[in-house]
């Protein structure tokens, strides 16, 4: 183990990654993709970036995996300066990327295999790493079948097992789930808290609120280039101030109904429109849907449905941007 | 070092920094990106023996063979036994071309492509360069290869008489085939971080067409003198760009006893054209690579 073969950023030997205002604007582009961040995450977390669709959250991960080179400020991963050393710092990281880049011309097993020798394993070594993680993938009956063989949700497992052979320090996925169906999804959350259970810091993107709420330790909410909030997920969601959603749907004047429950419904402080209906944000909740139900039906509205929900990333989103994330 | 498991007896062993120099690390890369190649090389050894046999083989069956048998004229004054010598060389010339666009161009515009093999390839723990100069050298073996292949079926493919006289100048051969095969494989690097995938039929049309017959593969570049505009020796000038031209000449040297373009410029123009495709090769890599 060599400690010093690089200049290391002074800090916290618990910081995994650092960045120093890091900013990304693209050739040709007038906007700043990834806007003076300052982020810092700790040893054996699993971290999330959140946000829609061109928030910067991809460029952020390009910027620290060495593929995308930062405008100006500075990103160091285990220490190691990755844009004046990233030949340096691609031996600690491990990448999955959002497309399926395995080789295709080699079996499932040697496509690992081949990445332990690349990381300078010996054969014997490497051999014996990617017969273990097979079997701890289950891809193990697939070790001489070709990649194109692979369901997406196999092709996933097997870009993780990849990503994890040379045990880097850092795990990032990009949109890990993205594609995959729900309960190939659900297997891979359950590999990424076990590999974070047995100390793996990972940091993933994702628009999903519910994979940042389920898998991460803590959340940065993205949107412009710029962190909105920082937090874990139960802060985030205490930080908007209210108990409950309300959703109801019903026929008539929708700006009369919105207004009559606003002004009846004690404890609401918001009320937004959205797709199922009018969205209620309420503090405090006491008998609240006989409360909601008897102020529209004393407003002459008759509820055709009505449902109750924690607050959500989503709504913590909407609170700071005033937009949904799966709209973007 | 540590052999730290994913999963398990993970804990406590995941190492925070930089285990390997660089330098070491580049080396194991590049040793294990060469591996991958020959074990890949290996599995369709005889999809590869075929791709290169086809086109030189046909060219020896058409030229040296039907067109004797059918009474078809070529060679012009020099006669068909002479042609079969000149032609052997290009045949030599046009398959390290080849399988330099082969083995480079083509799998590299696949992996920039709709495979996206290569965002996991740079992420090897070594300088990007050195992933597209691994291209380049496996592509440049592959060259070799064919080329050892071609030259014999190239010289027993004929008619009885067509034959072409093989004279082997060692010197010449060792160094200029292998350099040959440089160019040719840091052409297919120009080539495939040049065209998008979807534009590979438009890169054999407008360059490899062209570069092919007008490469010096079917008479020595001193022929072309009568094609000409006034005293412009237009058709002879234009060619000069064309880098095959100088491998023919030179597999004409290193082969053959027929006159062929003077050493002189074969050896320093095969350089520059190393140097050039190579250096706007990996200027290419590296921009479709970063962002």
């Amino acid at each position: 183990m060599v400690a010093s073969l690089a200049p290391t950023s002074s800090g916290d030997a618990d910081t995994v990654i650092r960045t120093v205002n890091l900013t990304k604007v693209y050739a040709g582009a007038d906007f700043r993709a990834v806007d003076e961040l300052n982020l810092s995450v700790g040893a054996g977390e699993i971290f999330g970036l959140l946000g829609p669709n061109g928030a910067g959250k991809t460029t952020t991960a390009g910027m620290l995996t060495t593929r995308v080179i930062p405008t100006s400020g500075a990103a160091f991963v285990a220490g190691v300066d990755v844009v004046a050393h990233p030949a340096l710092a691609k031996q600690f990281i491990g990448v999955v990327s959002q497309t399926n880049t395995l080789d295709r011309q080699l079996s499932v097993f040697e496509n690992l295999y081949y990445h332990g020798r690349l990381f300078g394993m010996s054969a014997h070594e490497s051999r014996a790493t990617a017969s273990r993680l097979l079997d701890q993938f289950q891809l193990a009956k697939w070790a001489t079948a070709s990649v194109y063989a692979l369901s997406g949700g196999m092709a996933q497992r097997l870009m993780v097992a990849r990503s994890i052979f040379h045990s880097p320090a850092v795990l990032f996925m990009d949109e890990p789930t993205a594609g995959l169906d729900p309960q190939s999804r659900l297997a891979l959350w359950d590999i990424l808290q076990q590999l974070n259970g047995d100390g793996q810091t990972i940091l993933l993107t994702t628009h999903y609120m519910e994979e940042a709420d389920q898998l991460c330790d803590r959340v940065a909410i993205m949107d412009h280039g710029k962190i909105l909030a920082l937090d874990t997920p139960t802060g985030l969601k205490k930080s908007v101030g209210i108990d409950t959603i309300v959703t109801v749907r019903a026929a008539g004047d929708q700006r009369l109904l919105a207004d009559t429950l606003e002004k009846g419904v004690e404890g609401v402080t918001k009320v937004r429109r959205s797709d199922a209906g009018l969205e209620l944000h309420v503090r405090g909740g006491d008998r609240l849907l006989a409360r909601v139900i008897a102020t529209a039906e004393t407003g002459g509205f008759e509820i055709a449905d009505i449902s109750v929900a924690e607050p959500s990333l989503e709504t913590v989103f909407i609170n700071l941007t005033g937009k949904e994330l799966r709209d973007q | 070092m540590t052999t730290a498991s994913p999963m398990g007896e993970h804990q406590g062993h995941i190492v925070v920094g930089p285990r390997r120099s660089s330098f070491s690390a580049s080396r194991a890369a590049l040793g294990a990106l060469m591996l991958r190649d020959v074990r890949v090389l290996w599995g369709d050894f005889a999809i590869f023996v075929l791709r290169t046999i086809v086109q030189p083989f046909l060219l020896c069956f058409v030229f040296l063979f039907v067109f004797p048998k059918i009474g078809q004229s070529v060679g012009g004054t020099g006669g068909e036994a002479a042609f079969a010598t000149v032609l052997v060389a290009g045949v030599v010339g046009i398959s390290i071309m080849f399988q330099g666009v082969q083995s480079v161009a083509l799998q590299m515009a696949q992996e920039f492509g709709y495979t996206r093999e290569i965002e996991d390839r740079v992420q090897a723990p070594c300088p990007i360069w050195l992933v597209a100069v691994e291209k380049v050298i496996s592509g440049s073996v592959q060259g070799l290869i064919s080329a050892a292949i071609v030259l014999p079926i190239a010289s027993f493919v004929h008619a009885s008489g067509v034959e072409a006289q093989i004279n082997l100048h060692w010197l010449v051969l060792l160094t200029l085939v292998p350099l040959a095969c440089i160019a040719m494989g840091s052409l297919g690097l120009v080539l495939g971080t040049s065209f998008e995938p979807k534009n590979i039929g438009m890169m054999f049309g407008f360059v490899i067409l062209p570069i092919t017959f007008l490469g010096g593969t079917y008479y020595q570049w001193t022929r072309l003198a009568p094609v000409k505009i006034g005293s412009w020796h237009w058709l002879q000038t234009i060619v000069l760009v064309n880098p095959l031209l100088y491998v023919n000449e030179g597999m004409r040297a290193a082969f053959t006893n027929v006159p062929h373009m003077h050493l002189y410029i074969v050896y320093p123009v095969l350089i520059a054209f190393c140097v050039g495709f190579l250096w706007l090769g990996l200027r290419n890599f590296r921009r479709r690579v970063l962002s």
